[in-house]
């Protein structure tokens, strides 16, 4: 089980190339055709280039073997994905290099309704650019809850 | 194709972000989002895995879900504009589901010199039940 030991934990540091090719089967498959995601020239007209969809950085959770996310005991059988934001600080381009540095900043308990005693771990992915600027920081908060969940 | 821009001076607290619905969300429709994002948690794909897990069948990731959303505030704010996008899951979205977005601004302010709206946002399914709500932030450019 997660508890307070677990806050400060890092990941390893995860390197990801931003692909237009992958963003545009991103915005496909989430069902936007904002024009920008597909038309090289209108982007980079409009917004200065081909940028990701809001939800897009959270490909990295699925990028690495793992090692990117900083180990945290958890039954996966009462994990639950609560929420997730993300906060924009810089623009992001296609072509673009970042690299995503992912820590635990809080664990804490809640007492529930049917599941009991939750416990939530939230964990800070920072992405810094090829020239050292941080550009976003995704916030994911995981939910262990007291029992097994009826999925 | 010039985009319609959204100027400070358009917005006013309550204003509402032009809604859409998504029709009838399928498995092929998981699938795509499993291969784009690289989440391949097989109860999203995996009709036995699911029921093995204790659920009808498959169902829609909370992340594809939160994508199918973003769109609202994209198209409304500018996708270049948007500072802080944030969603929590309540309700599964299932096969054959209906998603509408929608949502408001709750506050417009100038904030260190950024010209700052926040606002609301939900999706439904088709019985009115959210599956997921959120908020999001945008700093907007001026016609001044």
């Amino acid at each position: 089980m997660a508890d307070k030991s677990d806050i400060g934990k890092v990941g390893k540091p995860v390197t990801i190339r931003i692909e237009a090719g992958k963003i545009r089967e991103f915005a496909k498959s989430i069902k936007d055709q904002n024009p920008l995601y597909y038309n090289e020239n209108v982007a980079k007209a409009e917004i200065g280039g081909v940028m990701p969809p809001p939800t897009f950085l959270m490909t990295l959770a699925h990028w690495d073997n793992g090692e990117g996310r900083p180990h945290v005991e958890m039954d996966l059988r009462r994990v639950l994905h609560g929420e997730q934001e993300f906060e924009y600080l810089k623009p992001i381009y296609a072509g673009d290099v970042l690299t995503a540095v992912t820590k635990v900043t809080d664990v804490f308990e809640k007492t529930g309704g049917r599941g009991g005693t939750m416990t939530f771990v939230v964990m800070d992915t920072e992405f810094t650019n090829q020239q050292g600027e941080k550009v976003a920081i995704s916030r994911g908060v995981t939910i262990e809850t007291g029992q097994v969940v009826a999925r | 194709m010039a985009r319609k821009k959204l100027y400070f001076e358009d917005v006013k607290e309550g204003d509402e972000l032009p809604s859409f619905t998504i029709e009838n969300l399928t498995r092929t429709d998981f699938v795509k989002y499993a291969g784009s994002s690289g989440d391949f948690n097989p109860i999203h794909h995996d009709q036995t895995f699911a029921e093995v897990s204790g659920n009808p069948t498959v169902f829609a990731m909370g992340m594809m879900n939160a994508g199918v959303l973003s769109r609202l505030v994209s198209d409304y704010a500018g996708l270049e504009n948007l500072r802080k996008y944030r969603v929590r899951f309540a309700t599964r979205v299932w096969p054959g589901d209906s998603v509408t977005c929608r949502g408001k601004v709750t506050k417009k302010a100038v904030e260190n010199g950024e010209k700052i709206i926040e606002g609301e946002i939900a999706a439904l399914n088709q019985k009115g039940e959210v599956a997921i709500q959120g908020s999001f932030r945008a700093a907007l450019p001026s016609r001044g």
